[in-house]
This record gives structure tokens, sequence and C-alpha cells, in this order.
């Protein structure tokens, strides 16, 4: 349980980020956190209710309302990952999405900058393991297996050590002296993403990472549904559903993406940045009450 | 059979047909990507370490291990000899596999022996044991060293640092996770 000062610690946390939103005139929105529905992807597992599910992420929604004509919107919102727990994981852990009109994936890492620099000067007794001044970091996912892995980005691909050589041998680089920004990722790994004008083998996403720890991900949205269609199908492909019944398709979604012409959007792990600012190196000493300490 | 969501420290597993205990367990999952989980692992036998980082698909076996309740009686050597009190058997094991239980083992200890596929390769000691001080200095009394501690030497050989009023004779309590003094114990 955390104590008097880290409450109000994480009060003023949340409260800072509302107010740097609402300055840049983003309306705070929420929606269902039940749904009958998931979003197809691959290594996520959901968390039943009922009938329903427990939000992943509150992504399709928001860029629901992006369809209906939001500007600029975000939500802090409670997600669930089912079998997720360990010193970076809770099933149970907190959002902040926010997601621009006529914006793409570089216009969130500006606002990634801009946000981290008003928690630190706005914000009493929250303290950034790592300087936050200049240019962030910025690393391309095939400079970083180039640099620090044995093999290439394809290579690691084919023979499925992608996500292994990551978290060994590429994370722990990330972001020691100032935030970095890991980007342009294989089209593959990227099912919500856009494509890269220049480079169509690559998705504009990327992740933050500080303190060789991942804290968010973000990407130009792909806004071509009939290609959020296909990717879908792909999803659906990988996670092994073959019954034509369960390969349900978020058809709202699909039917509102079409009104979209250019968007980004990002998810960053509230839970894990505040356990930074903390001086803390596990969730369970960062969230007001850790799994262990919930009566059974 | 344990799956990769199973593991977690403590448990224990066999690779290669020898256990494994997991002393560190990470659970991580980049971004979008799979569920990873890395280990770091004792043999139970050999003692040897290595970290490995297992995937969602993967499947571990169970070792063959068993604990049987047995009396310490005496060692010869290098070989310390327990007997099973159901049925009087008897085995030894080696002070190497001991490790630093060799410390409290005292005669008719009741303890918990480990055996892999039948084989002896550990006990598992009380977490409290009573030891009597063997060899102490007496405490100079006015000693303004500032130590609030000093060393002494139990029956079984095994030294310590016990508070100044520990004096030769005592018997001392000894938490065997730690091998640090608990109390003195009055009989």
């Amino acid at each position: 349980m955390l104590d008097q000062k880290r409450l109000q610690l994480r009060a003023a946390f949340f409260q800072a980020i509302r107010i740097f939103f609402q300055d840049q005139g983003f309306l705070e929105v929420d929606t269902p956190v039940r749904q009958p529905l998931v979003i197809p992807e691959q290594n996520i597992a959901h968390v039943p209710s009922g009938a329903h599910f427990l939000q992943s992420s509150p992504e399709l929604y928001m860029k629901r309302l992006l369809a209906s004509g939001c500007q600029r919107i975000f939500q802090i919102c409670r997600c669930f990952r089912y079998g997720e727990h360990g010193r970076l994981h809770l099933e149970e852990f907190v959002m902040l999405e926010w997601y621009r009109l006529d914006a793409d994936y570089s216009d969130l890492m500006l606002d990634c900058e801009q946000l981290f620099r008003f928690l630190e000067a706005e914000v009493a007794d929250c303290h950034f393991p790592v300087s936050l001044a200049g240019q962030w970091d910025r690393i391309t996912v095939e400079q970083a297996f180039q640099k620090y892995c044995p093999v290439s980005v394809n290579q690691a691909l084919q023979e499925d050590r992608f996500d292994l050589l990551l978290v060994e041998n590429i994370e722990p680089h990330l972001g020691s002296n100032i935030p970095t920004f890991l980007y342009d990722y294989p089209l593959e790994l990227a099912s919500l993403a856009r494509p890269k004008a220049s480079q169509p083998e690559v998705a504009e996403r990327f992740e933050l990472y500080m303190s060789g720890i991942e804290l968010a991900n973000g990407f130009s949205e792909l806004t071509d549904s009939a290609q959020q269609r296909s990717r879908f199908e792909e999803e659906f492909n990988k996670m092994g559903v073959r019954d034509r019944a369960q390969r349900k398709m978020p058809e709202f979604f699909l039917r509102d993406l079409e009104k979209i012409d250019r968007a980004a959007g990002i998810a960053m792990g509230l839970d894990r940045l505040f356990m930074l600012l903390a001086g803390q190196n596990s969730l369970a000493t960062a969230v007001t009450f850790s799994p262990d300490e919930l009566d059974m | 059979m344990f799956a990769a969501s199973d593991l977690r420290k403590g448990l224990k597993i066999q690779i290669d047909g020898q256990p494994y205990i997991i002393t560190n367990f990470e659970f991580s999952k980049p971004g979008k990507g799979q569920a990873l989980y890395r280990c770091k692992m004792r043999n139970m036998i050999t003692g040897n370490q290595f970290t490995q980082t297992y995937r969602s698909n993967e499947k571990f076996e169970k070792p063959a291990l068993e604990e049987r309740n047995m009396e310490y009686l005496y060692n010869q050597g290098d070989e310390f000899h327990f007997m099973d009190t159901d049925n009087y058997e008897q085995t030894f094991i080696t002070r190497e596999q001991l490790g630093e239980n060799v410390n409290f083992l005292q005669d008719n200890m009741k303890l918990d022996v480990l055996f892999f596929d039948n084989k002896p390769i550990g006990v598992t000691l009380p977490i409290f044991v009573n030891l009597m001080v063997t060899v102490a200095e007496p405490w100079a009394k006015g000693d303004t060293s500032g130590n609030d501690t000093k060393p002494v030497t139990v029956e079984t050989g095994y030294s310590l640092q016990v508070p100044p009023f520990v004096v030769e004779g005592d018997k001392i309590q000894i938490d065997t996770r730690t091998g640090a003094y608990v109390t003195r114990v009055k009989e």
C-alpha cells in the first residue's frame, strides 16, 4: 500500500497529466471498459467479464471518436491483460492514451517530450532517472539490431527471435542517458499502424524507452479500412483461429475508420512511468495496492 | 509437465535429466510481442547456475524429487550418514553436497533428505537450530571500540557474530537460512 507521501505524489502526477492535455486543447473522454468483442491481437490474452471482456486498450473506441469529429482526445483508464505479471507487468494497470487527427507518429514523439518536461517542472518530488534536455535519442529497429544483435532484423524475424533479441540485447541499452524512441517496426509487428510511404516494409510505429523500460507505444494510424480488415485476418491466422464464427470483425470500427484521413495515437503505461518518477524498481511498490496486498 | 506460464521463483524443473531450482525469475513481454520468461536456475546436484529465457510454448518436465524424514547419525570423513526412521535404511551425503548445511548438523537431528531418482542430493534443515558455544572470548567491560558483537565458535566448528553477553557453554539459536544468531537459549 502506498504511504501518504506517495499517494499524494501519485495524485499530483495524474492531475498534472490532465492539465497538460487540457492546456493543449485535448478533450478528456471515457469509453466502455467491458467490450463484447476484443481487438484481434496475437499476443494479448483478455480477461473475461461475463460474456464480455475487459479492455486491453481503449484503442478502437478512441479512433471511433476521432471519426465522429474529435480533433484531439485523451483518456486515462484501466486496462487488463490476462497472465501478465512480473516486476514490470500487472494484469490490471493504468493506461494513458491520446490521439490526434491530422498528425503522424513524429507529432506524438514531440508530445512525449513536452509531457515529460511538463511533469518534471510541475510535479514536486518527481524525479526522472535520466536527463530530459535536448532532443531525445531516436534509433530505428533496423539500426538497433545492427548495433546490438548478432543477426539482422529480417533474420531475427525469420528465426522467430525478434522478441527475444529485443528484450535481451536491445532494450537494456535504450534510454539509459536520455529517453529513446525505437521506431519503424517491421510491418507484420504493427497490425494497426500505417506503412511508411518511403519504406513500405516498415510501419510508422515507435516505442518510448527510459532506463531500459518500455513506456509507450505510438503510431501513425492505419486508416485504410480494407487494409485494416486484411491485417486483422492475418492476426486471426497467426492466432490459429480457423473457426469462421470466431473470426469476428469489429465492423463498426472498420466502418468508422473510413471517415478518418490522417491520425496518430499512443498508449503509455502510467504505472511504469510513475514507478520511475517515484524512484521504485517494481510496479508492486508504485501502485496503490499491489496484487499481493489484496484479500484472497 | 509444467508450462512456461507455471515458471516462478522456487519452482523445480528438469532439464537434460538434471533437477534445477529457479532462483530468479523475470516475466517480460515487449510491446505487442510474445511473453518471455527469464529464469536463473541452479542445478540441485552440482550447484552450477545458468540463465535462460523461455517462450510461452515451451514445456518442462517435473523432476522425480522426494523428501524423506531422516535422522543424522555421524560422519566419516566427508561422508555424512543418515537413517530413515521408518525403515532404518541408511544413506550418506557428501560434504560438498551439504554445502553450508554442514555447519548446523547435530547428532540425532531430524531433518528432510532430498532424493532425486532415489539418490540423496541434499538436506532441508529445521529453520532454527540450538548449538552450544565452545569458544568465546570474554567481553572486556568498558570496551569502547563501539563493536556491539563479537565472534564465537559453536560445537560444529561454525563461527558467527553474537552479542557480547554470550559466553562459553551457552546454547544459542541460529537461523539456518542465514547462519545468523537469533537468541540465547535458556535450558
